[in-house]
């Protein structure tokens, strides 16, 4: 385990190294990032402007899940690179190449690349965050910071999940995977606002089916001290984000499976 | 002449088609991003009590036809000519016996246009079925919005032809595309209907060229903007789109000269 | 005799290709309905490797070569038969079975782009976890015997094709595998560096016991190399032995190359073929078996002034071209 991740951090290491490298090219790439999540924010904010509040939220309220959501999937999308292109991997032979190494396929696809870019969508979300924190009407404790971070914590390992889950479709359709785009990116639009404005089957989709509702709006209803919706008991909020182990579990099987299937059905 | 650039078009359009998969899937997907804006502006709308610049049916509306047609919207350069910068073998592109601005262009009209005609009709009728797709306000409304997304077609193709053209300048142009396509999301009008946007930056919007793309043809569509304007409307598209061709015709003659200079 | 190392008995692999239709209807119809071909890529293949041997595996291309190797190298399940390395399965226990064999494509570099060659050596140290200090023997060991010294530091996207090549070969060495798989090794390099490469796998062979699979089309390479060779073709083995035995097979036919003084417009003889003409110099084909050549090169020197004459065997190419061709026929 250890030794894993000595490894890991090495090819961490070499591929900062290279990006850094063609330093012009990750700054724009970076200020690219960072503006196309900022101008989203920015048409939030000209929503609220006109419209003042939605469903009972004012704007700091909604700021902080959304800078949550930000941060999340700036640091899930930046370790998953290599699942989240592994269609290109397949197509190009690298993947046989990774089955000839001695080692773990998660270890050497986390290791493909670890996309600095999204430093910029990162920034963006610890920028409104902050911003939010100053703003919002929360009476901090211990126990929520806890939680926020625990929220954090599993947004990450949640968008990762939906990462391998869209490598694990590569195996079968290796053309560009709109369907994944719109549950990554679809899904972080969707939990940037509270889930309650949502109809119930979209709600119910990203609380009981991908947990992305676990790991952001219920814990920010704990945060905010709002109430549970429906018949949902008042911890559950607080224990939501474990729902990301789960779906961390079966998105990795859904992997496992695929790669079963590859070795059979060859290329 | 046109016969090289109607096989052209065509050798496009049946690249395009021949992602089967992608397409029934894209289809799904963009009714789940439909559905999950006007659940979003629903939710705003909902508590309104001022009068907006836009009506909730409206803005529906909006979001259906955008999501019909955002494959129209030009993102960034022409994603071969991409690839042929980035392999050095854009200098073959020098060696047709076609006009390079001609080329590009044409390329762009036809990869703006296939998506569109793959995705359009089936989302449309869908969307007019089943989600709150309004019926076009009169039908003068329907003609103007035709008449606004062929000049929108244009226009699209001169933006990325130009964006094309500065791939020439590899770092910069890079820069430029990553700019371009924060602005063009922007400025178009998909991330929000630009009439929503602060007052103050309405003059803007009403200047550049890009609501031309996307917010003037559906919001003539709605009757947002009646169907009387549709001279003013299509004379600020071609205008637009005239002036891009010539600056995108001068930068390119420049490019290749470069080109030329550098050796490919 | 001992148990050989690689056992492969009557593997099957069947492929599932989608067809693609022409033109703009067919595109139209293909977003319909998909239609599928099956393709047999193996159709019986068994074989048997014993530790130490070197061999060539050839046939023409869509044989099922590549296909077996990745049956061999575990990352390719076959649909029916047996395959046993070292006692293991290849394709259970993957990271086990892949951790004592080395594999070498030559068109595809297993070195990181980027990164100076040396950088990628040590990074697969630190994949195969060899221990440091025999890694750092092999290691110094291989670049001498490559002489890669000179390119250590540059990044593996800067080498030319045999350079690249060369890093390839050590990279796959580094670990000290039991069995090396190499797929065109000497595409592109230039003549020292072929014969340096097959110099040095002889010499990893005779000391180490290194057991070869070697797939090319340079009949070079074969003849250097490979104690035997396996022909390949539509998915089925059609010959398993020496080169002699190959020969055999496709035909015993040789050249007689016969340098004349004076140029003979005319040149026909019982039992032999005049191949062509040049200048002086005229090639002949005979069968040793129907006119011995002893008695062929008596007959030709009394009839005709001969300044010089040669014999040879059919190019090993010929004789492999014979086979193709038959295969496809």
């Amino acid at each position: 385990m250890v030794d894993a991740l000595r490894l890991y951090a090495k090819l961490l290491m070499i591929s900062l190294r290279a990006q850094m490298e063609y330093r012009a090219s990750f700054i724009m790439q970076s200020l690219g990032n960072f503006l196309i999540t900022g101008v989203e924010f920015l048409a939030v904010c000209a929503l609220f402007g006109r419209f003042g509040q939605v469903d009972g939220w004012s704007l700091p309220e909604v700021a902080l899940l959304y800078g949550l959501v930000s941060i999340s999937f700036a640091v899930a999308e930046a370790a998953s690179y290599g699942f989240d292109a592994f269609g290109s991997l397949l197509k190009g032979g690298e993947f046989d190449k990774m089955l000839l190494r001695p080692r773990s396929l998660t270890l050497q696809l986390m290791g493909q690349h670890f996309a600095l870019k999204n430093v910029g969508r990162f920034t963006q979300g610890a920028l409104v965050l902050g911003w939010a924190f100053a703003h919002a009407p929360v009476e901090w404790t211990f126990l929520k910071g806890a939680l926020m971070f625990l929220a954090f914590a599993g947004g990450v390992l949640l968008f990762f999940s939906l990462m391998v889950v869209q490598a694990t479709i590569a195996f079968w359709t290796i053309e560009s995977l709109e369907v994944m785009n719109a549950l990554t990116y679809g899904g972080v639009e969707t939990a940037q606002f509270p889930l309650s404005i949502y109809p119930a089957w979209l709600r119910n989709f990203f609380i009981f089916i991908v947990p992305l509702g676990c790991v952001t709006y219920l814990p920010m209803l704990a945060v905010l001290d709002r109430p549970a919706p429906g018949d949902l008991p008042q911890w559950a909020l607080a224990t939501a984000p474990l729902m990301s182990l789960v779906f961390l579990f079966a998105s990795f099987a859904a992997f496992r499976f695929g790669v079963r299937r590859y070795t059979s059905v060859g290329s | 002449m046109t016969k090289a650039y109607a096989a052209i078009f065509s050798a496009r359009f049946r690249t395009l088609l021949q992602y089967r998969a992608a397409a029934l899937a894209g289809l799904a997907c963009q009714f789940f991003w439909g559905i999950l804006r006007i659940a979003i502006f629903g939710a705003f709308y909902a508590i309104s009590s001022s009068r907006q610049p836009m009506s909730l049916p409206e803005v529906t509306t909006y979001v259906w036809l955008s999501q019909a047609f955002f494959r129209m919207v030009p993102m960034g350069a022409d994603g071969e000519v991409r690839g042929l910068v980035r392999s050095g073998s854009v200098a073959y592109e020098l060696v047709r016996p076609l006009d390079l601005y001609s080329l590009w262009f044409t390329r762009s009209l036809a990869a703006l246009s296939s998506p569109v005609i793959l995705r359009c009709v089936p989302l449309l009728l869908c969307a007019a079925i089943f989600f709150d797709l309004q019926a076009p306000h009169s039908f003068s409304a329907a003609l103007a919005c035709g008449a606004a997304l062929l000049c929108a077609l244009l226009l699209g193709a001169a933006i990325q032809a130009l964006l094309t053209i500065s791939l020439l300048w590899t770092i910069a142009g890079d820069g430029i595309n990553r700019v371009a396509t924060v602005g063009l999301y922007v400025l178009s009008g998909m991330v929000l209907p630009l009439p929503l946007y602060p007052d103050w930056f309405q003059p803007v919007l009403n200047f550049l060229p890009f609501r031309g793309l996307i917010d003037l043809p559906f919001r003539l569509y709605s009757g947002n903007i009646p169907a009387e304007q549709i001279p003013w409307v299509l004379a600020h598209q071609l205008g637009w789109t005239v002036a891009l061709v010539l600056l995108g015709r001068w930068v390119l003659s420049m490019g290749t000269r470069r080109l030329v200079v550098q050796g490919g | 005799m001992s148990d050989p190392q690689i056992i492969v008995e009557d593997l099957r692999k069947t492929y599932q290709i989608a067809k693609r239709n022409p033109g703009i209807l067919g595109a139209l119809r293909g977003l319909l309905h998909r239609e599928y071909q099956t393709f047999e890529a193996l159709k019986n293949v068994s074989f048997s490797i014993q530790r130490g041997e070197i061999v060539g595996y050839i046939g023409p291309n869509g044989a099922g070569k590549s296909t077996t190797v990745k049956v061999l190298a575990g990352i390719l399940v076959p649909d029916s038969g047996r395959c046993e390395v070292s006692g293991r399965i290849p394709w259970k226990n993957r990271i086990e079975h892949v951790r004592r064999i080395g594999v070498v494509f030559g068109q595809r570099t297993q070195l990181w782009w980027d990164l100076p060659v040396i950088e990628s050596f040590d990074l697969l140290r630190d994949i195969y976890r060899i221990d440091p200090a025999a890694y750092a023997k092999t290691r110094d060991e291989l670049i001498e015997r490559f002489g890669i010294a000179p390119i250590l530091n540059t990044p593996v996207r800067q080498l030319s094709l045999g350079q690249r090549m060369r890093a390839d070969i050590v990279a796959s060495l580094l670990h000290s595998p039991e069995i090396l798989y190499l797929d065109e090794p000497t595409i592109g390099l230039d003549a020292v560096a072929k014969l340096a490469v097959r110099d040095f796998l002889r010499e990893l062979n005779r000391a180490h016991g290194i057991t070869i699979l070697l797939t090319t089309h340079d009949m070079d390479d074969i003849e250097a190399l490979c104690t035997r060779v396996m022909v390949i073709g539509e998915g089925k083995i059609l010959s398993d032995g020496t080169l002699a035995n190959l020969r055999g097979q496709v035909s015993s036919e040789r050249r007689l190359i016969v340098d004349l003084e004076t140029h003979t417009p005319r040149f026909a003889h019982d039992g032999v073929v005049v191949e062509r003409c040049e200048g002086h110099r005229v090639f002949l084909r005979f069968d040793p078996q129907r006119t011995p050549a002893a008695q062929l090169i008596g007959r030709i020197a009394s009839q005709h002034p001969v300044r010089d004459l040669y014999v040879e065997n059919l190019p090993v190419e010929e004789i492999i071209c014979r086979l193709y061709a038959r295969i496809q026929a």
